[in-house]
């Protein structure tokens, strides 16, 4: 039968991909980072300099191609693997330094550390990323191999136990997992948090034996790049994952919904389908059991709604991307009127950690409520952007202070937004707050899908809020009166506030519009859509006031309430830097040789402001938009 | 707008190709619509009633699903097609600003094609290179810091590239 079997066959496959990697044992290893981020930052052009020079040089060396570590401030990125140094992560690559890093450590033999960012594994010689704050508080599950293998090559994941669990799950019956999944406490990363085993035996329960899984990769939110960065670096963990849920709730067929705007991801995952495929793990038999399941994509038009699960089902059965009532739930009736599961990218992604080391160890990271880790994309004013992953109940002071290393430039923290569109702003005094599910939503955000942009003294909350409600004015489908019409009403008032057009009854009327459309929406878009606006209302409404009150935009943001000006008292007469970088014309010298600038034409771009020298900072902007007397 | 019996052609071919290797279903319909905005750069009403009566769904429906989804577009696209991206990193750095500045310089709005069809303006959620913002796409080439100063720029190796005062270059 089946149970031992495919452990059997599974080491057969382990054994022939470690005797791959061990080819590469005793060579050195370029791996550049090429998932979408890095490629942005020129990682293409890095990779074509490193293969190049080494040419040149006639050097045996592996130039292979990763995906994302996380460490997206530092792109582009690439790691150095040679036999007798640590493995040693550079970062800021361009012509140049591949050059000398060729030159140097692949040709010669020196390590060139200086322009090292650290070591990948501990050594005497230089410091790895667990020695600095962030990597203290990072515990990467997920995200482990992320930036490491090569995605391309399905043996590099088996060589590091990938399928393995996949392997022990058939060697189970369905119920065992099943009760390690639900053990582990596992919450859907989607967002909402729900218990992934109970959505399992709902459709384990749902009996019929046609049956599906979803993958949720609809990633919409402006701002969040994670579930990306996992199916470019990693994307075999999400296949495995997924067919474990198969074999677990008994179907044979499954999909992957990637957004269109991600075609690395959609090229990656039809890769990994297909190798997957070659070596048995997807198809009939797989491992050499009676157990058959396959993959497709399906590739999201861009429709924001479709994370939803009854609107994502809609939009693959090839209608418009409605939400509908639950229940029935997708569980019970689901693609196809079939009993579905629908998980997010991330959900999937720990499975195969769970049944690898058992759900004890699961529960054992993070909180009680809210067990395993939680993954951020953290932008914004912080000084080290890009991926992180940290256990549930770290606080958003040791995320935004110790991991990200604080904010750039001195500048003072004023909000940190989490959950894109559907979440909140919480102020300085939340900063002690516990990163996990339940707490989140208690101060009016929510955990969403892990988008967390760190906001200085220079952003306005009121504009911050119109930004978030925009969005999802536009991305409402329309099913919904008070999603259709009150987030555009909301967004009026506003508009109306940023421009200095509101008055007090209009915040009044904001609160009770956000709240019925909070209460009157059918679906998660409508129902949190309100959020921003009502934790900026409710932790900086001296902000709101200030526009309202005195045509004021304390941040000195919003257009209409500020206007630039060049003092004169500060100003060189002998430097034009302000005006040639105005795009507009707008600025002019004056028969006295000062600048000054036509308020007619100014478009208030802030590039004078930007390109003005820091020794004269002499271009400032006022707020409300008044001339000093006698102007 | 009125279609040229060439372009006629070509649309009733690249339809006739795409519905052939498809599956002529309500569920194949949004990838059939895909892939023949690859092919076509956009979706002709022509080309949508051809895949309403290769499908056998309402006319009406294929228009609906062409509307609804934001990927999807109905005028074509200019030869050099430039993407402002307005996620929470690129808006809070200014994105909104370069957005206004293209704008002004191609004397367009966002969503639209210059009469010329040179260029055509869009924005774009998040592109997901958030450390770069603000962040524009210029012909699926990601351009990181794009400040004002630096829309002219842009423009003008855009126009290097097709020519200047908008001669065509050969195809």
């Amino acid at each position: 039968m089946g149970a031992p079997h495919a452990q059997l066959v599974y080491q057969k496959l382990y054994s022939e991909a470690l005797a791959k990697m061990e080819a590469y044992k005793d060579k050195p290893i370029v791996r550049v980072g090429t998932a979408s981020c890095g490629i942005a930052a020129g990682a293409q052009q890095v990779k074509d300099d490193f293969v190049r020079e080494i040419e040149a040089r006639g050097l045996d060396v592996i130039v292979q191609e990763v995906g994302c570590m996380g460490h997206c401030y530092a792109e582009p990125l690439a790691m150095i693997s040679k036999p007798g140094f640590p493995p040693i992560c550079y970062g800021y690559l361009d012509y140049g330094l591949v050059h000398r890093l060729v030159e140097d450590f692949l040709a010669g033999d020196d390590p060139s550390y200086e322009y090292a960012l650290a070591a990948l594994e501990r050594n005497d010689v230089f410091p790895t990323f667990e020695d600095f704050p962030r990597g203290v508080y990072e515990e990467k599950i997920i995200l482990a191999q992320c930036g490491l293998i090569n995605a391309g090559d399905i043996d590099q994941y088996i060589a590091r136990d990938g399928y393995s669990a996949l392997a022990k799950a058939l060697s189970l019956k369905p119920e065992q997992v099943l009760e390690e999944v639900t053990a582990s406490r596992l919450r859907g990363r989607g967002g909402a948090g729900f218990p992934a085993g109970v959505k399992w035996r709902a459709c384990l329960n749902a009996g019929g034996d046609e049956k599906y899984v979803i993958c949720n990769a609809d990633e919409g939110d402006p701002g969040a790049f994670m579930d990306r960065s996992i199916l470019e670096s990693d994307p075999h963990l999400v296949l495995e994952g997924m067919a474990i849920c198969a074999y677990t709730v008994g179907s044979s067929q499954g999909y992957l919904y990637i957004r269109a705007e991600y075609p690395r991801a959609v090229s990656q995952v039809e890769a990994a389908i297909a190798q997957a495929r070659e070596k048995r793990l997807l198809g009939s038999s797989i491992l050499g059991t009676p157990f058959a399941f396959d993959l497709e994509v399906f590739q999201g038009s861009g429709a924001f709604v479709c994370g939803e699960e009854t609107a994502l089902i809609n939009s693959m059965e090839g209608k418009m991307g409605l939400p509908e009532n639950r229940p029935p739930r997708p569980t019970d009736h689901g693609f196809r009127g079939k009993p579905t599961v629908l998980n997010n990218v991330k959900t999937f992604a720990y499975v195969p950690s769970i049944l690898r080391r058992g759900a004890d160890w699961f529960r054992g990271v993070g909180t009680p409520e809210s067990p395993g880790t939680a993954v951020f994309s953290l932008v914004g004013k912080v000084v080290n952007t890009g991926l992180v992953e940290v256990p549930m109940g770290t606080t958003l002071r040791q995320l935004i202070c110790d991991v990200g290393g604080g904010l750039p430039k001195g500048k003072e923290f004023k909000a940190v937004q989490i959950g894109g569109p559907s979440g909140g702003c919480l102020p300085e005094s939340a900063l002690d707050l516990s990163v996990d599910f339940d707490s989140l939503r208690a101060a009016g955000a929510i955990m969403g899908s892990g988008g967390l942009v760190v906001l200085d003294q220079d952003d306005c909350m009121v504009a911050v809020a119109r930004y978030f409600l925009e969005f999802t004015q536009q991305e409402s489908c329309g099913k919904c009166t008070f999603c259709r019409l009150g987030t555009k009403h909301m967004l009026d008032i506003l508009h109306a506030v940023t421009t200095g057009q509101a008055d007090e009854e209009s915040l009044k009327l904001l609160e009770e519009l956000a709240e019925d459309v909070r209460d009157g929406s059918l679906c998660n878009l409508g129902r949190t859509a309100p959020n921003p606006v009502l934790t900026t209302l409710r932790y900086f409404p001296d902000e709101y006031r200030a526009h309202i009150e005195e045509g004021r935009c304390p941040a000195l943001v919003c257009r209409e309430l500020i206007l630039y000006y060049i003092e004169p008292s500060r100003c060189s007469k002998l430097c034009n830097v302000c005006v040639g970088s105005c795009p507009t014309e707008a600025i002019f010298t004056r028969t006295d040789g000062l600048k000054e600038i036509d308020q007619e034409k100014c478009v208030k771009c802030d590039n004078c402001r930007k390109a003005c020298p820091t020794e004269y900072s002499a271009v400032i902007r006022l707020s409300p938009p008044l001339l000093p007397l006698g102007k | 707008m009125k279609l040229s019996e060439g372009e006629k052609e070509v649309i009733l071919d690249c339809v006739e190709e795409v519905l052939h290797s498809s599956s002529k279903n309500r569920e194949g319909l949004i990838p059939i619509l895909q892939k023949v905005q690859i092919k076509l750069g956009y979706l002709p009403f022509l080309a949508m009633e051809l895949i309403a009566a290769g499908t056998k769904v309402p006319a009406v429906d294929v228009y609906g699903l062409a509307t609804f989804y934001n990927q999807f577009r109905l005028t074509p696209p200019g030869k050099h097609q430039v993407k402002i991206c307005l996620g929470t990193a690129c808006y809070m750095a200014g994105g909104d600003i370069t957005l206004e500045s293209f704008e002004r310089r191609m004397a367009i709005k966002a969503g639209e094609t210059s009469g010329d069809r040179r260029f055509s303006l869009g924005r774009v959620a998040c592109v997901g290179c958030c450390t770069m913002a603000p962040v524009v796409v210029v012909d699926d080439k990601v351009e990181g810091k794009v400040s004002p100063t630096r829309v002219d720029g842009i423009m003008l190796a855009l126009d290097d590239k097709t020519g200047v005062a908008g001669a065509e270059e050969p195809a």
